[in-house]
């Protein structure tokens, strides 16, 4: 946190310049007519609205690209209902679908990370270290290899294997509450054990299911349409919301059971219910785009890195994942070629730098 | 694991006694084991073998289909399977001594992982396709990831749970670089799918033959560093005040891992928990001391790997379970089950 204090322009009598005098930093409240009262973070505030523009420039600039290449103007036009008829066919039918699985889909795992390392307490307690990941995997490939399934059953195979894994990981870790490392290293030995399924079941296919298989397990954005958007939709639809409700007394949990205890927070039924939803949400993502790697990892540090404020930051965190997804897909066809590698390869390629990094720069701080 | 005094601190004189005895017992059941489980390597499979059989194409080699399927397919693979056993036994029992950590493992700490991303790269950007050529590669990524692992974990403050995030994420980079180039070269993906499995199927005489000579330094140096390792056992201040020279210890330790640990993975690919499971298993029966572990890991261990290997010909007959992937799901519920003890005991 910032030790620097900034000055309050507002109302200097209010409780919340009182906060802000004591954290060193920008909170007002508004409150309404009505009673209701929201508090504002101002630097967190700045910082959403950042990312939506840079979630939103992206989109524009990715549905620009591609065989038949369109400017943003042209693209706003479009998906304001004034362009050509072949305009609206190559934006609405084959290249939207592609931007909003992005934006959710890296919403739902920067939500979903953000969750996993508040209730793990680590920094690495995200789905690819914990198992969630390998366990739609395996869902998603054993669909695939034994019953060459279409796209719908695919998806249906790792949304089911994620929620199973997501079970039997809660029900390992629990002896009497979930504990930070034990559901770590119960998550680390799930993984291992599903990605040895993975590779078992790699063997198994044929070398265009392999192909097919190792391009879905990097994660990709390509060909999607809109029976992917849909689904994926709802289920966002419902559980970030629902996710955000509960992020003040996840923040809470952050200073450990007894101190969240006292302070009257639910203890269990907060980590059950969101890490029931953190896990929907990354079962629904990996269904819609493959397990890609390090967004649920990174998202959330990087928002929390620039927010600059304590506790899981779900909003900012999904914000950031959106963006950084879309930026990823974007970045990744103005590199390798259109379609050439899918975006996994390269948000593997930036988390695993990052990631290494935090470890390097952790070590000293014993945070991990 | 330290909750007993080692032998020397025992106050009972009938008590180490009786221990020596238990221990050398169990060391002669467990190479009776071996032994059972060789001839069962070498006998089960798609075609069985009788042991009469077996004997006769060992001794007697006529050349006919059964004295074939002996000689060039099963024994290799049995003496491929024996070291490469014992080599990751060692390794695990080396690596949980020198980090002082329950869950460490070849695999669980991303060294094969790092050893299999050195493969792969020597496969698709260089060409390499014998064996000699990558166990080269393989030593690199071993090396590179044992350090890295090591640094990256905290060296001096390196507790169970870090070092196995730091393994766990490592080999999470790893796993996707190696997806990456994969997908660019669909060629190396065919040959790299069955090699990444981690298996004894391919093995030949010209495999057991390049691999041994690395592997068996490995070990001779794993087992020099048991006495060593047992004074580090008690901490660095107290392994200093004994005399112990800590640097030289831990070099000549990750010497020994990088060698045992990237020979077995450059000739069967990686195997993952082999060295987790076995030392755990081992200690119950001997205590701490680790010039007891190790040779008893390295009998052990290949009970395992053959085990396994047998179990997943018998499984899928005739097809089979890949080596790697029977060790994978065994070992996750062990893995599992340490991580849930009451207390992970500190080694």
């Amino acid at each position: 946190m910032s030790s620097t204090v900034k000055t309050d322009t507002g109302r200097n009598d209010s409780p919340a310049a009182g906060e802000a005098a004591r954290t060193g930093r920008s909170v007002r409240a508004v409150r309404t007519a009505g009673g209701l009262s929201v508090r504002l973070d101002v630097r967190t505030l700045v910082v959403c609205v950042l990312l939506t523009a840079v979630a939103l420039s992206a989109s524009v600039l990715l549905i620009g690209t591609g065989d038949f290449p369109m400017g943003p103007g042209d693209v706003l036009a479009t998906l304001t209902g004034s362009g050509t008829a072949a305009q609206e066919f190559i934006v609405n039918d084959l290249r939207l679908p592609r931007v909003l699985v992005g934006l959710l889909a890296g919403a739902a795992f920067g939500v979903a990370g953000a969750v996993f390392q508040a209730v793990s307490r680590n920094p690495l307690g995200s789905p690819d270290v914990l198992g969630f990941s390998q366990g739609s995997t395996a869902g998603a490939l054993l669909v695939l290899v034994f019953f060459q399934g279409g796209t719908f059953a695919i998806a249906a195979g790792s949304v089911v294997g994620g929620l199973v894994t997501g079970l039997a990981i809660f029900l390992l870790a629990w002896k009497g509450g979930i504990h930070g490392y034990r559901f770590v290293l119960v998550g680390i030995g799930a993984a291992a054990m599903l990605y040895a399924i993975v590779l078992y079941l790699m063997t198994k296919a044929n070398i265009v299911e392999a192909t097919q298989a190792v391009t879905w397990m990097t994660g990709t954005l390509s060909g999607r349409d809109w029976d992917q958007v849909w689904p994926l939709a709802i289920v966002c639809a419902l559980l970030i919301p629902l996710s955000l409700l509960y992020g003040r007394p996840l923040r809470m949990l952050e200073m450990g059971d007894d101190a969240a205890y006292a302070l009257g927070v639910p203890v269990t039924r907060v980590r059950v219910v969101l890490l029931a939803a953190a896990v929907l949400l990354v079962a629904a993502a990996t269904a819609a785009a493959g397990p890609i790697a390090f967004l649920a990892l990174t998202a959330p540090q990087l928002a929390r890195r620039l927010t600059r404020s304590p506790g899981p930051n779900l909003l900012p965190a999904a914000l950031m994942g959106a963006a950084l997804l879309v930026t990823a897909d974007w970045l990744s066809q103005q590199i390798f070629g259109a379609d050439q590698l899918p975006v996994g390869v390269l948000t593997g390629l930036l988390g695993g730098g990052y990631l290494l990094w935090l470890l390097a720069s952790q070590r000293k701080a014993g945070r991990i | 694991m330290l909750v007993d005094s080692p032998p020397e601190a025992a106050n009972a004189p009938a008590a180490p006694r009786r221990r020596q005895i238990t221990r050398s017992a169990g060391l002669v059941a467990s190479v009776g084991a071996l032994v059972a489980v060789t001839a069962l390597g070498i006998a089960v499979g798609a075609k069985q073998v009788p042991l009469d059989q077996v004997w006769h194409a060992l001794f007697h080699y006529t050349g006919d289909d059964t004295d074939v399927v002996v000689r060039d397919v099963r024994l290799p693979r049995t003496l491929l399977g024996l070291l490469a056993g014992a080599a990751l036994g060692l390794a695990g029992t080396v690596m949980q001594a020198l980090t002082r950590n329950p869950l460490a493992d070849p695999g669980v700490l991303g060294i094969n992982a790092g050893a299999s991303a050195a493969v792969v790269s020597a496969i698709s950007f260089l060409g390499i396709t014998s064996l000699t050529g990558y166990v080269w590669f393989a030593f690199l990524g071993a090396a590179v990831v044992s350090v890295a692992v090591y640094v990256l974990g905290g060296t001096r403050s390196a507790t169970p749970v870090r070092l196995a995030l730091a393994g766990t994420a490592l080999s999470a980079v790893l796993i996707g670089y190696i997806n990456a180039v994969n997908l660019l070269d669909t060629a190396a993906l065919d040959r790299m799918r069955f090699w990444t499995v981690g298996s004894l199927a391919s093995a030949t005489m010209t495999t057991v033959r390049e691999v041994a000579p690395f592997l068996l330094v490995g070990a001779v140096l794993a087992l020099a560093v048991g006495r060593p390792l047992n004074a580090i056992a008690l901490g660095d201040d107290q392994a200093r005040a004994l005399g112990a020279r800590l640097t030289r210890t831990r070099v000549l330790a990750m010497v020994a891992v990088t060698l045992l640990c990237g020979g077995a993975t450059a000739a069967c690919g990686p195997i993952v928990y082999v060295g987790l499971m076995v030392p755990h298993v081992v200690r119950a029966v001997t205590g701490p001391d680790l010039r007891w572990i190790l040779p008893y890991s390295a009998v052990l261990s290949p009970v395992l790997l053959l085990g396994a290997d047998v179990l997943g010909r018998v499984v899928a007959r005739p097809g089979e379970i890949q080596v790697g992937i029977v060790t994978a799901v065994v070992g996750g519920p062990v893995f599992i089950y340490l991580v849930r003890r009451r207390r992970m005991a500190q080694l």
